[in-house]
């Protein structure tokens, strides 16, 4: 093989491989990416339904509940302008407290109801995660503008 | 010099300007919407005095600070030296929040309790705490179910909110004081302010 | 006194870094081997003052001094000692101190197995390392003082975090650190060939055993960081595509590109700006993780307190020396020349087209790490990518990687016939196939992903044998003890690191499709199920620490009438922070672990109780296992010592005449 023909055999190969890997991240980019809403967001209906993202806010005070069976958890999730319900089955993180920051992953169910799938909480006792700390901040500016 | 062997430097250029990009969005350094707006009205029991309500008009025509305290909150305890060393200089009278005493704190059920036996438990461990630490406080007032921290938007203990003469809240400190915050930050504040004022 | 004096060695020590990184570099370019030589004890000297800084800050963690603010904020007086003495790396200012005395200690070792190469070499490599030790000394003194006052002192300490507060967080840190910063010194001697225009095959096997043993390290920290995770979080996740682990990952991912991009350029002369820029970048991304880690810029379960000061100053610090280092590739490396020919079969197009498959999958961590930072930025809205992301990505890009890994081998250097060779691994690559169907079959789990995955694990398992066979026969008559003593350490180190990829992915994948796991409510004496094994919990009692309360359930595990285990999770208060933690209980075994941890109580008193069944996952750490060891036989070959006594007589003779 002559040593042009050969280069131009690494050279396409490397394209086609870099083209395969572009398109690859691409898919995967689409079709895993997670959004993050606000819980004024879902309220106002600007939430996907049947997709998957994640919601985040405090814990409302009083709103942890259990169900019969003592797995299955029922709990609201706020950014203090408005109020989500969350349904959760499993065990929560040991830092998921009332009135403490929390983030969760699921989907919105036609009742309004949010199933969660996973329920992160913040990492040590004084901060908020910053998605949780970033829907209450929003929620502020959001009734400053009205207010005015 | 060949333009292909040019290609990693110029992602790299790329990949750093959204890196220092990134570094403006620190979710901490999130002005607070409050800023330069009045602060929001409140009547709260006195620590010294359950009986005796204060209320935010009491410090008209002085600049102060409101700060955001528990005794369970890990990095007031961080702080608190330096509020105590801002109150022996006589710097600026502070105003203590104490922000969900009982039911903030992760280590109590404090679910189911009656408002009378948590403001009392609160009332305890507030003053066991101040005893123990100093205090560095004009006077500090209960928000035991936390309302009052939710309409300053407080999200993390502890906060200090500077309020000027006319009761607007000027600025907004969030996290532990510490020594260089104060005086690179707090202490020219509280002088720009003053002078305004 | 003694942070105090800390403090001053550290100074002391930053002064000596400038001196390294400036006088050596004058000599070589001016060709004076006095200058050249004040590298080696300024390196040695820094190395003793950071060496004593550290010690003077463990001191204060020991004698719990809490008028230090870093000992306050990280330390109590109950803590039990081992985690006062890990404790100075568990915080950002201590962890970064960490990472100048790991430099140092790479640096002191270069100094030290450096005597047979040339001196103007040596030098270079000094200064470049040099200059990167004075950058992140000066980042220490400037942003981030581990010995910052704190006064009055406080009566006790705010404790360890403690999630850190365990045996695998006593070894992980240093060994990651270990192998990031060794990354530094592949990076060294890139530059100082760049700089000298001297890029040959030497200076390729001169790079070699660093780079493996950097990338020995930096593999027994990751594998470390998840065997924590596995038993730490309390639910038996072993990986999570957390930004802080992606940090680690990406530079393991260029560092095993570069390794085998080394191995090219030392035997055929071939890939050499290719490989320097892998050394370029496989350090460049080591100080990418550090950035991400220690700014904050990206959240991630690895919450350190951040500081946008420090994200600028490491922003700033990462410009300088990547930027630079690139500028001088795009100005030196295309002068460099390629290096032997090959066709289009050969070991060097297997190589190449791993080395371009793995730099996509670095990168294409890198995008996912970055990507919500790069929406956020563009005002695009908040996202977060998760493990289908990665994992979407990743065994279509890994898929290849492992059959041409096995395939390679097979293949000889610069010139091969493709349909001998596959002649020759065609049976074993249908076998595997058929392994892979049958197993999962038999395992009662087809999916597409089992079958791939048990596949390419038999794939690497038959491969690896027929090499070994191979490889012995190759030299028909002599004894069977000469044949095997003529295989060198490196090769075996190859033939293991290899087989260790198979072990590991037979772990990934059994463990992905056959683990189960069950969430129940349990009262004294109740039972639950799971795979065949009987859970019974046999109550709670308390089971207080030093520094926390804790609660200790008892359950029994039996399978049929057989006893296999008594597990006993705890859920913990750490009292100093009031956090709540808690600690998994796991039954090991060769084929399958048993894992149980314990949720919270409930109202009626009964507790909450997650159970886990993890077949093989323990494959997934002798994997990991045998790689290191791999890379462990390969940086011993005696090839390098033989060679550089041979080196080091030509470099005398040269200095005589």
């Amino acid at each position: 093989m002559k040593a042009r023909s050969k280069r131009l055999m690494l050279v396409g190969g490397g394209v086609a491989l870099l083209v395969a890997a572009v398109a690859l991240v691409l898919s995967a980019f689409q079709q895993n990416l997670v959004f993050f809403h606000t819980p004024s967001e879902v309220a106002e209906g600007k939430a996907p339904t049947g997709k998957t993202f994640r919601v985040g806010g405090m814990v409302e005070e009083g709103s942890i509940r259990r169900e019969a069976d003592g797995l299955t958890v029922s709990f609201a999730i706020t950014d203090t302008a408005r109020v989500i319900p969350v349904s959760y089955r499993g065990t929560l993180p040991d830092l998921f407290k009332e009135g403490k920051g929390a983030v969760v992953q699921g989907k919105l169910e036609a009742d309004g109801t949010f199933r969660a799938t996973e329920v992160l909480a913040k990492h040590d006792e004084n901060y908020m995660p910053p998605e949780a700390a970033h829907a209450v901040e929003q929620a502020a500016k959001a009734a400053e503008t009205v207010s005015q | 010099m060949k333009a292909k062997f040019l290609v990693p430097l110029l992602l790299f250029f790329a990949l750093a300007g959204f890196l220092a990009f990134g570094l403006t969005l620190n979710p901490r350094e999130v002005p607070s919407p409050l800023i330069d707006k009045p602060a929001p009205a409140f009547s709260l029991a006195r620590l010294d005095d359950p009986a005796r309500p204060f209320a935010l008009e009491e410090m008209k025509g002085q600049v102060w600070l409101l700060n955001v305290w528990a005794s369970w909150c890990v990095a007031c305890r961080q702080e608190h030296p330096v509020l105590v060393r801002m109150a022996q200089q006589k710097l600026v009278p502070v105003v203590g929040l104490n922000y969900k005493e009982v039911r903030g704190d992760g280590a109590i059920n404090a679910r189911g309790m009656a408002l009378e036996a948590e403001t009392a438990l609160a009332i305890e461990r507030a003053q066991r705490w101040l005893d123990d630490h100093g205090d560095p406080y004009v006077l500090s007032v209960l928000d035991i179910d936390g309302r009052v921290g939710i309409d300053f938007g407080v999200y993390g203990v502890p906060e200090t909110f500077l309020i000027d003469g006319e009761g607007r809240i000027r600025y907004k400190h969030i996290g532990p004081i510490t020594p260089e915050s104060l005086q690179q930050v707090i202490m020219p504040k509280i002088e720009e302010v003053r002078r305004a004022g | 006194m003694i942070p105090e004096l800390g403090h001053f060695a550290l100074v002391l020590a930053l002064v000596l870094a400038l001196v390294q990184a400036i006088v050596p570099m004058i000599g070589a370019s001016r060709n004076r081997l006095a200058l050249m030589a004040v590298g080696r004890p300024a390196a040695q000297g820094q190395f003793f003052f950071i060496l004593f800084s550290y010690a003077c800050l463990t001191w204060a963690f020991i004698q719990s001094d809490f008028s230090v603010q870093l000992a306050a904020a990280n330390s109590h007086s109950a803590t039990p000692l081992m985690y006062k003495i890990t404790g100075v790396w568990g915080n950002h200012e201590g962890s970064l101190l960490l990472w100048a005395m790991s430099l140092s200690l790479w640096t002191v070792a270069v100094t030290v197995f450096s005597r047979n190469l040339p001196d103007a070499f040596v030098a270079r490599v000094l200064g470049v390392l040099g200059w990167v030790s004075t950058g992140f000394l000066s980042f220490l003194l400037v942003t981030s003082n581990p010995f910052e006052r704190l006064l009055p002192a406080v009566p006790d300490g705010r404790d360890l975090n403690p999630l850190l507060q365990d045996p695998g967080m006593i070894i992980h840190p240093p060994l990651l650190y270990m192998g990031y910063v060794g990354f530094s010194v592949a990076f060294a001697f890139a530059i100082a060939a760049l700089l000298s225009g001297r890029l040959d095959a030497a200076w390729a096997r001169w790079s070699r055993p660093w780079t493996t043993v950097a990338w020995v390290f930096l593999t027994a920290g990751i594998a470390i960081g998840s065997g924590w995770a596995y038993y730490e979080l309390g639910w038996g996740g072993w990986w999570f595509w957390d930004p802080v682990e992606n940090a680690s990952f990406m530079p393991w991912l260029l560092g095993t590109a570069l390794m085998h991009s080394l191995a090219v350029t030392e035997k055929r002369g071939a890939f050499r700006s290719w490989t320097v820029l892998l050394a370029i970048s496989a350090f460049s991304l080591s100080l990418l993780g550090t950035f991400i880690v220690r700014s904050g810029v990206i959240t991630s379960v690895h919450a350190f307190a951040t500081d946008p000061k420090r994200g600028l100053f490491i922003l700033a610090l990462l410009v300088i020396v990547i930027g630079v280092s690139l500028l001088l590739y795009a100005w030196r490396a295309p002068k460099l020349g390629g290096g032997g020919s090959f066709s289009l079969v050969s070991r060097e197009t297997s190589l190449l087209g791993n080395n371009v498959l793995l730099s996509v999958a670095s990168a294409s961590v890198l995008l996912g790490t970055m990507y919500p930072l790069f929406l956020d930025a563009l005002g695009m809205g908040k996202i977060s990518v998760g493990p289908p992301y990665f994992e979407s990505v990743f065994i279509p890009l890994m898929t290849p990687v492992v059959v041409l890994m096995m395939f390679g081998p097979f293949l000889r250097w610069k010139d091969d016939d493709l349909a001998k060779a596959v002649r020759k691994v065609a049976p074993a690559f249908v076998a595997s196939v058929l392994i892979g169907l049958g197993t999962a079959y038999a395992v009662d789990h087809v999916s597409w992903r089992t079958v791939l995955g048990l596949s390419l694990a038999a794939w690497v398992v038959l491969a690896s044998i027929l090499l070994l066979v191979g490889r012995i026969t190759e030299r028909a008559g002599a004894a069977m003890g000469a044949r095997l003593r003529s295989i060198t350490a490196a090769w075996w180190g190859m033939w293991l690191a290899h087989l260790g990829v198979g072990v590991f992915i037979i772990g990934v994948t059994l463990v992905g499709s056959l683990e189960a796991h069950v969430d129940v409510k349990m009262q004294n004496g109740q039972h639950a199920e799971l795979a065949g094994y009987t859970f019974t919990f046999r109550g709670v009692r308390d089971a207080d620490g030093p520094n926390y309360d804790a609660a200790r359930a008892t359950i029994d595990v039996t399978r049929g009438e057989r006893a296999i285990a008594t597990l006993t999770p705890e859920k913990r208060l750490y009292l100093a922070q009031g956090m709540p933690m808690t600690e998994a209980s796991i039954d090991i075994g060769p084929f399958r672990d048993v894992y149980v941890s314990l949720g919270e109580q409930i109202e009626d008193g009964s507790w909450i109780v997650s159970i886990y069944y993890k077949p093989f996952i323990s494959w997934i750490w002798l994997g990991c296992i045998m790689m290191g060891l791999g890379g462990v036989f390969a940086a011993a070959d005696r090839r390098y010592r033989r060679l550089a006594a041979r080196e080091a007589t030509v470099a005398a003779n040269q200095r005589v005449a």
